[in-house]
């Protein structure tokens, strides 16, 4: 029977078919499935695309690496459910290209931290983390504040995330650069246009510096709408359409 | 010379040229267009690199290959891959140490004026450092020694095999500035943007073929065991490099993409990448190394032929499915977790396998790791690889995971497997490679390697120890409850519990880099052909390194 794996042994193509064979088996059975099966790739109401002043924000949050000491994912276990909040949803997540479930909680889990605390807050603690809590480990971020949001291409971030099936409207698409500072510029012309666009996000002055759109307000912009799409008090994860 | 010799030479040269005219091209035209600073920055480097490259390919030219060369072994590539990966370990370690030191002591370690020098800026770059700068380069090294001497043949591609070091070595310039500059894609271990994932796959496939041909020119039956290793390690990553970096870029003049799945189906996609390059680059290629410089050191032949069979095909085949056990109680579905879960318990067998291969190859020659500690670094590692191999099953069990993820258990697991075995097995190697190639007796000073040994030792127990404690302490602070029926303690109070053992960390590894630094010293002497400085009685040439030095 040994003998048989002689083949492998004298043949380099013979042996490189072999191991591109056994290593393609098991991606594909675990995979494949979640492109077509329900439970991954249910809606779920409440869940909307980013905004672009939003989705700036999130590539801040890439860019400063958030992603290697915060996770975006609350697992169905009580003490996570009553520390963070309701478990994570698939669809809560299906509009992130590349997802941010990440995998170290060197800080708390950021999933549902949208709304818990204050622009004021969240601006003090990424200032400085330490002047708001003094045991902290978090690097400082107070130089997002100096810095203006760059948002002349946000229209071509809005189209590839629309090849991408993220349905952002043709209207929503021609105007991302100039919604991105209407977010944050609130009792403007652009504000009300933005809002039309956009029904559920909030037009706020993020970072407390209503002269300017900085990469503060775009961060903070991120983080308050984290978590915050689906309405729980509506939501019943027992319901038959979620059950799947 | 022979002609066709000289048509394939030339031939190689074209090659090269076509791939660095295209290349400084296309880096000029990024430059130009650019619509982000960093991106700007990182085409000026890939252009500034490649025309070197082209300049030093110039003078190639003029200087024709020597008409023995056909008959001997390239040497040449391997001594630099053993510069380079001193090089990037101590890079590596290096900036592990001040992240280490960051998490321990916050006040000191962070400038706010410098955001680039932040731990999420600098953590990829310290992964990426150890893993890819210092282990590819590794690897890459050792198989082109090996695969010359168990192929008895010359490495194949002619100056191809130049080609894939420096391009590699610029794949690792660009990752590591572009992350400084915070050019990422959040992908854990796979942080490179579009255009050096290109890269990355231009000199992947050039690694491949020069492997193959390797192979294909050899002297020798039968393909030996470590080749299977190294060739599964090849195309293993060149598969999940490319899924894994599937995305759109925001503009082709841009450093922003954004990736092809979202969501659920791109966690496991991620993790699916995730966990093999743990598989195929820490694993595979590190077996490879085990079974050819564990024999060669210990001068016994491998313990069992059988074994590296099913170990070789099981561990290739159950590794893949292993992903999920990263996404326990996550959205991914459960019949995911499940499977994964299975898998990575069915593969602490071929894993343990390997171990033991290792291990009782050293039957009839156990007495050498007392005069030897270049085969006591090399069994040790295998020890190590034996230990998380165990850890990691383990941890994938569902119930245990609900503790230890998120925790910074995972990362002393990581560092079992990445200090222990990875790092010791690779610096084993190197201590044989440096007097064999740089055709020296022996070793500058056995006793510095004995330094080093127990130095790096202590260092790996302080940094796994510490971190068994505090990650299942901050696990169970994270879920206890009180009298009350309400959660103990806030999440900052278990971070201030840290402080102590995030210390005792950056102590393990400040001694760990302090071990290869004393290697590199022991490994330029050896290089310069320095007599040691004095004789011990464990002081005695190895005769396995007389031996392979001919």
């Amino acid at each position: 029977m040994w003998s048989f794996h002689k083949w492998f042994e004298r043949h380099s193509l013979i042996l490189l078919i072999g191991i591109l064979v056994v290593v393609s088996i098991g991606g594909i059975v675990q995979i494949a499935p979640l492109f077509f099966i329900d439970s991954t790739i249910e809606r779920v109401q409440g869940v909307r695309p980013y905004t672009p002043l939003e989705l700036a924000g999130r590539e801040i949050y890439i860019q400063e690496g958030c992603y290697v000491c915060h996770s975006q994912m609350i697992r169905p276990l009580r003490d996570e459910v009553e520390r963070y909040g309701h478990y994570s949803l698939a669809a809560e997540s299906m509009y992130d290209h590349p997802f941010q479930w990440g995998s170290k909680r060197t800080g708390p889990d950021l999933a549902r931290v949208g709304g818990r605390y204050s622009d004021e807050w969240h601006r003090a603690h990424l200032m400085n983390p330490r002047s708001v809590v003094p045991e902290s480990v978090m690097p400082p971020y107070a130089f997002l504040a100096q810095q203006d949001l760059d948002a002349s291409h946000m229209d071509e971030h809005l189209r590839v995330n629309r090849m991408l099936h993220v349905p952002y409207t043709e209207d929503q698409v021609a105007h991302a650069d100039a919604d991105a500072a209407a977010q944050a510029t609130p009792d403007s012309d652009a504000a009300s246009d933005f809002s039309r666009r956009y029904p559920n996000a909030a037009v706020r002055d993020f970072d407390g510096d209503p002269s300017r759109v900085t990469k503060m307000d775009a961060l903070i912009a991120y983080l308050q709408m984290l978590g915050t799409g689906v309405d729980f008090s509506t939501y019943h994860a027992d319901a038959p359409e979620n059950q799947r | 010379m022979p002609e066709a010799a000289v048509v394939r030479w030339r031939a190689d040269v074209i090659g090269i040229f076509f791939i660095i005219i295209v290349g400084a091209l296309l880096a000029v035209m990024g430059a130009a267009h650019a619509i982000d600073g960093p991106f700007q920055a990182q085409m000026w480097t890939m252009l500034a690199a490649l025309l070197l490259g082209g300049a030093a390919l110039l003078h190639q030219v003029t200087k024709p290959p020597q008409q023995s060369d056909a008959t001997r072994y390239e040497n040449g590539v391997v001594k630099a891959g053993v510069i380079a990966s001193m090089f990037w370990a101590v890079a590596g370690l290096l900036v592990g140490l001040i992240i280490a030191l960051q998490l321990a002591f916050p006040n000191i370690f962070y400038f706010p004026d410098f955001g680039w020098l932040n731990f999420g800026r600098l953590r990829p770059l310290h992964t990426s450092a150890v893993i890819f700068a210092f282990g590819g380069n590794v690897l890459i090294a050792t198989s082109f020694y090996v695969v010359q001497r168990t192929c008895r043949a010359r490495l194949a591609g002619g100056l191809w095999p130049w080609f894939v070091f420096w391009g590699y070595q610029l794949f690792i310039v660009l990752a590591g500035t572009g992350y400084l500059m915070g050019i990422t894609e959040s992908r854990e271990y796979a942080e490179p943007p579009w255009y050096t994932d290109i890269w990355l796959t231009i000199v992947w496939v050039a690694y491949l073929l020069v492997f193959l041909g390797t192979i294909w020119k050899r002297q020798e039956k039968h393909i030996y065991v470590a080749n299977w290793f190294y060739l599964a390690f090849i195309v293993t990553i060149a598969m999940l490099h490319i899924v894994n970096n599937l995305a759109i870029p925001v503009d082709f003049a841009g450093s922003f993409s954004y990736s092809l799945f979202s969501g659920v189906q791109d966690a496991l996609t991620q993790w699916w990448y995730g966990h093999n390059a743990v598989g195929f680059f820490l694993t595979a290629g590190f077996l490879a190394i085990m079974y050819y410089f564990v024999p060669k050191r210990a001068e016994r032949p491998i313990y069992s032929y059988r074994l590296s069979i099913v170990h070789f095909w099981a561990l290739i085949f159950l590794y893949i499915w292993a992903g999920p056990h990263h996404l326990h109680y996550t959205a991914l579905p459960q019949w995911a977790q499940t499977l994964g879960m299975t898998f990575s318990i069915m593969l602490w067998m071929p894993s343990w396998g390997g171990m033991i291969n290792g291990l009782m190859t050293l039957s009839g020659a156990w007495d050498k790791l007392r005069t030897d500690a270049v085969l006591r670094m090399l069994v040790v590692s295998v020890a190590f690889y034996g230990m998380s191999t165990f850890e990691g099953p383990m941890m994938s069990v569902r119930a245990v995971n609900s503790l230890s993820h998120y925790t910074d258990w995972t990362i002393g697991h990581v560092h079992s497997g990445a200090l222990g075995w990875v790092g010791f097995v690779s610096f084993g190697a190197l201590y044989c490679l440096a007097p064999w190639l740089w055709k020296r007796q022996r070793l500058y000073s056995m006793a510095l390697v004995d330094w080093h040994f127990w130095i790096a030792t202590i260092g790996i127990v302080l940094y796994i120890t510490s971190m068994w404690v505090a990650g299942i302490m901050q696990g169970l602070m994270w879920r206890a409850y009180n009298e009350f029926g309400f959660l103990e303690y806030s999440f900052v109070e278990t971070v201030q519990a840290m402080h102590p053992y995030y210390i005792i960390r950056a102590i393990g590894g400040g001694l760990y880099l302090t071990g290869a630094l004393i290697m590199v010293y022991n490994l330029w002497r050896t290089a310069r052909g320095d007599a040691p400085s004095f004789e011990r009685a464990t002081d005695v040439p190895a005769a396995g390194v007389l031996a392979a030095a001919e």
